[in-house]
């Protein structure tokens, strides 16, 4: 599929899932995929790093 | 079999191994993104599907724990507890409670000004080390070792002036290799410890520290044992430090462990133990 943000080419492995995420190629930033469906995804923003993350 | 439920706020190589292992044990397992998740006073255990146990796994602290404070209203069984998240997200909480319970732990002093804490620096001596009381992957640890350098932080603080910002922790700097030990407690038993050698300050695997394995000893098993007691048990990242003067010496609890580093060293199977974990503990 495409990049939402620069159109290049994201290629998403068979095996991703639901709350993985993944980076263009291109421009850098960063999708969530928000739903999958075989091999139709919804992608979306993913979240910056919060000052709480971590383990 | 006991249905599993992995709550997640981004999947990262922990949480798929996590669902491989219990798929792979035969457990119906599930997915639940607790950002897409609502829930509200009026909400029962059945209007959700969280099956026999849940493992809260969100990389956001704040949100996991107050993920798990519902799940908990709904009695719904989680793996970690809210108090034992409280207790282990709160560096300044861990290093009361490792105290109190005899746990050897660098010595740290807390102060809820500024002023106070640079009173702390100029008595105590340089260097001490800052840490946030709430953060990870070593964010915002810093040597202090100056006071220009602590005016400067101090300064920092102030002006971002977050509503932990004004609570300082400060803690004796630790002569010690450039080394420290991470070690993973499942329900009170230790199954995993790796080294984590650096070139720096800072020994996280998330700045690049790299994994070396580390034998359990029973010293260092029994200090793990005592550790995950202080805080209240279940699946633990206990972070120890090869204190010159005094021995190993616990600084760092961690309630969401990541693993895949030291799931590379490990001999048993890390997820495997957490999974058979979850499960015995729901059914308890």
């Amino acid at each position: 599929m495409n990049c939402p943000e620069c159109d290049a080419k994201i290629k998403i492995p068979d095996d991703a899932s639901v709350g993985e995420i993944i980076s263009c190629p291109d421009c850098g930033s960063d999708f969530e995929i928000a739903s999958k469906n075989g091999s139709v995804c919804e992608l979306k923003h993913a979240e910056k790093v919060g000052e709480d993350w971590g383990e | 079999m006991p249905k599993v439920c992995i709550v997640f706020d981004r999947v990262r190589v922990e949480e798929k191994m996590l669902e491989e292992k219990a798929i792979e044990l035969g457990h119906d397992t599930k997915m639940i993104d607790a950002k897409i998740t609502q829930i509200s006073t009026e909400s029962k255990k059945n209007n959700f599907d969280f099956g026999d146990v849940v493992i809260e796994r969100c990389v956001s602290y704040f949100r996991g724990l107050h993920f798990t404070a519902c799940l908990e209203f709904l009695d719904v069984p989680v793996v970690n507890k809210f108090e034992v998240a409280n207790n282990c997200g709160n560096k300044m909480l861990t290093s009361l409670l490792l105290k109190k319970h005899n746990v050897p732990t660098p010595k740290t002093y807390f102060a809820f000004s500024s002023e106070a804490a640079l009173e702390i620096l100029d008595k105590e001596g340089y260097p001490l080390v800052i840490k946030p009381i709430i953060g990870s992957w070593g964010r915002g640890v810093m040597p202090l070792k100056d006071r220009d350098t602590a005016d400067a932080i101090v300064e920092v603080r102030e002006l971002s002036d977050g509503p932990l910002d004004r609570i300082y922790y400060l803690q004796e700097m630790v002569k010690r290799p450039p080394r420290d030990i991470r070690a993973i407690a499942v329900g009170g038993n230790v199954i995993a410890a790796m080294y984590r050698t650096s070139r720096g300050f800072k020994t996280n695997i998330a700045l690049g520290a790299e994994p070396i394995s580390c034998e359990i000893t029973k010293e260092l098993e029994d200090l793990c044992i005592k550790a995950s007691q202080a805080v209240g048990g279940g699946i633990l990242g206990i972070d120890i430090m090869e204190d010159e003067k005094h021995g190993l010496v616990v600084h760092e609890i961690n309630n969401t462990v990541e693993f895949k580093g030291l799931a590379k060293v490990a001999k048993r199977n890390i997820p495997k133990e957490m999974i058979e974990y979850a499960v015995t503990s729901a059914i308890r």
